[in-house]
């Protein structure tokens, strides 16, 4: 299947993104559209997603990214457009199948009664267990690969209410994981953490997407993160598909400036191998 | 040791106090606990019974073996003592599997049966058949025993329907939030409908404040029929639905996406629950804290998975009831109603769990 991020209009699309043939497009969404009442969210956005890659799905607030990852993920119905999950119509999965091949990790969560963190973990296994959730041990085997990925071994035993922020946006991570599903979306997974926390959040999920071949589509606000950690970006505005493609195809100023409406300057960083952006809003005078 | 290194060993002791009950071994001991509830309150009171004489009366109800006791000795034990008895028991089971019920629905530990304005609904109802028995005497049939019971229970579930209803988002869910403040406010108007109503009954207003009170004096068998009728589909309901309990209590978005239907699970438990609740409120009046603090005793015990607290919170919730009922009939003068009792216990008792426990498990 050829690379289909293209909107021939669009200056911006990637025209050659340079997608590995091992990689397989495992998750694709044609004309895709959503409203809230008569305004319009997500307007005919068609996007193609391949296995083993991280995709940060960047905008404007109110441009429509946590809405794309409802639709994924069916809590919210297209009202117009497809989705495609290994090549199948995903409204043709039951809830069931769907968690066995796509997990959310979810932007606002709250615990609020007293499970372990191993509990809170183990019930990610849930679209594999039977009624009573009984786990076998091939569950409880993913079950502590997920706590020992996310560094919570130490904590696997406590409660979750007792948490700091960031311990308990590894457990939500780990509980998505523990899915073990080839599709994982990431909702704004650092909004909540310190720096240390978030680039060892994203460090670990790059391992995963690399070691494990899962997709991965993180929304957030923290470019310079994306920066560092995505393999593609997809840009957002107004509901529309503006840019999407290997990071440094897509992550430039004139993008940026077009997205965001604020002026940029984006250089390789060879301290973080990835890149880094500097921003400027056009009205700012500038320090001599 | 630096100060982050204290503040960690400082958790890390905190957290060795999770240590948990095994759920099998707590449900060994609360059915002991019932049967010897069972047997303190059959035998102890106005005319005492002997171990042999219980044994012996119910072997002759049940399987119709001979019998030597005198027959007003037999109707007390048979029709008095153990449909009293088994109301209480059904009850209070009623009334702690739906306050667990409520409380993983709602996300809310400190949510209770009566907290969709179940129990609102339920006096009402009560109300509204006993004022009208006043206003109309010539309505004789308004002042059978049963019908306050049967308006209790229509009310109550009128109540939750239209508290549903409010609270019902566009997209035809309930969020708990919604659920919590229609309740709310449901309850509120109908406090004050019932103290309209006590002010139409003017001086005969004992009846409606008697009956709010909530007592287990004088219940037959009928009784004990209508609870159990209506509390064990409940439970049938409710057990098979525990593991997508524990997964809504994640969140909408995390339980959609593990494969649970939502919103199909939170109804069938909504009502599971409320049934079981106006069941209870129906035949015993409103009883307060059994629901609220069985369950959390429960977690205290055995912790939050649905899985054993649903159970737990059922033979506990019965435990407690019939014991509290016990009490109030055989060792308390002149019988003050059991929901005043299990109030003025369970409300201290409550008080202390939380000033003690609450803050480490739960954030607010």
């Amino acid at each position: 299947m050829s690379n289909s991020n293209t909107l021939n209009s669009d200056p911006f699309i990637s025209q050659e993104s340079k997608v590995n043939s091992a990689q397989e497009c495992i998750l694709s969404v044609k004309n895709l559209s959503f409203s809230h009442g008569k305004s319009p969210v997500v307007r005919s956005v068609t996007l193609d997603f391949y296995s083993g890659r991280h995709y940060v799905l960047a905008g404007p607030n109110g441009a429509g990214k946590s809405t794309l990852l409802d639709l994924l993920s069916h809590l919210k119905d297209p009202a117009k457009g497809k989705i495609s999950i290994f090549g199948k119509d995903s409204s043709t999965y039951s809830p069931l199948e769907l968690a066995k091949v796509l997990a959310l990790a979810p932007q606002n969560f709250q615990f609020n009664f007293t499970f372990t963190v191993r509990e809170i973990v183990s019930l990610g296994r849930r679209p594999y267990l039977g009624r009573w959730g009984r786990l076998s041990p091939e569950d409880e085997a993913v079950v502590e690969r997920c706590i020992e990925i996310l560094n919570l071994k130490k904590l696997a035993g406590r409660l979750v209410t007792g948490l700091s922020g960031g311990e308990a946006q590894r457990v939500v991570l780990a509980r998505t994981l523990a899915q073990a599903t080839p599709i994982v979306l990431l909702d704004e997974p650092t909004a909540s953490l310190d720096v240390a926390q978030a680039l060892d959040l994203m460090a670990r999920v790059q391992v995963l997407t690399k070691e494990d071949k899962i997709l991965v589509i993180t929304v957030t606000h923290d470019l310079h993160l994306a920066a560092v950690y995505a393999d593609e970006m997809v840009f957002l505005k107004n509901g529309r598909l503006v840019a999407a493609g290997p990071l440094a195809k897509t992550l430039t100023p004139p993008l940026l400036r077009e997205v965001f409406d604020a002026d940029s300057e984006v250089h390789p960083d060879p301290f973080t191998g990835g890149l880094n952006i500097s921003f400027r809003h056009p009205t700012m005078p500038l320090k001599d | 040791m630096d100060t982050q290194e204290v503040a960690l060993t400082r958790r890390e002791a905190q957290s060795s106090m999770v240590r948990r009950l095994n759920p099998w071994i707590c449900s060994v001991f609360l059915l002991i606990g019932i049967l010897v509830v069972m047997f303190i309150s059959l035998s102890f009171g106005y005319m005492p019974f002997e171990f042999e004489e219980i044994l012996d009366i119910l072997s002759y109800k049940v399987f119709g073996h001979e019998t030597s006791y005198p027959e007003s000795r037999i109707m007390v034990l048979w029709d008095v003592r153990l449909p009293r008895l088994l109301t209480s028991l059904a009850s209070g089971a009623a009334l702690g599997l739906s306050g667990a019920i409520f409380q993983g629905i709602l996300l809310n530990p400190l949510a209770d049966p009566y907290t969709l304005g179940v129990s609102s609904g339920a006096a009402f109802g009560a109300s509204v058949v006993l004022v009208l028995a006043i206003i109309f005497p010539s309505l004789s049939f308004l002042s059978s025993p049963l019908m306050p019971a049967a308006g209790a229970f229509v009310a109550s579930v009128l109540t939750l329907i239209l508290v549903m209803l409010l609270a019902a988002d566009d997209e035809g869910r309930l969020p708990p939030p919604n659920l919590i403040l229609a309740g709310v406010i449901m309850s509120a108007i109908l406090s004050a409908a019932i103290s309209f109503i006590k002010y139409l009954a003017g001086e005969q207003v004992s009846s409606i404040i008697f009956w709010l009170l909530g007592s287990f004096q004088a219940r037959t068998w009928t009784e004990a029929g209508i609870v159990f009728f209506f509390f064990l589909p409940a439970l049938l309901i409710a057990l098979p639905a525990a593991m997508d309990l524990n997964i809504m209590t994640l969140g909408l978005r995390s339980a959609e996406t593990l494969g649970v239907n939502t919103g199909r699970v939170r109804l069938k438990l909504l009502v599971a629950a409320s049934i079981a609740a106006s069941a209870s409120v129906a035949v015993a009046g409103i009883i307060g804290f059994v629901g609220l603090i069985v369950p959390h005793l429960v977690r205290l015990l055995t912790g939050p998975d649905h899985r054993s607290l649903l159970p737990l919170s059922t033979l506990g919730g019965a435990l407690l009831l019939s014991a509290a009922d016990t009490v109030v009939r055989v060792f308390l003068p002149g019988e003050i109603p059991v929901g005043v009792l299990t109030a003025l216990i369970a409300g201290p008792a409550f008080l202390v769990i939380f000033r003690s426990k609450m803050k480490d498990l739960i954030h607010v």
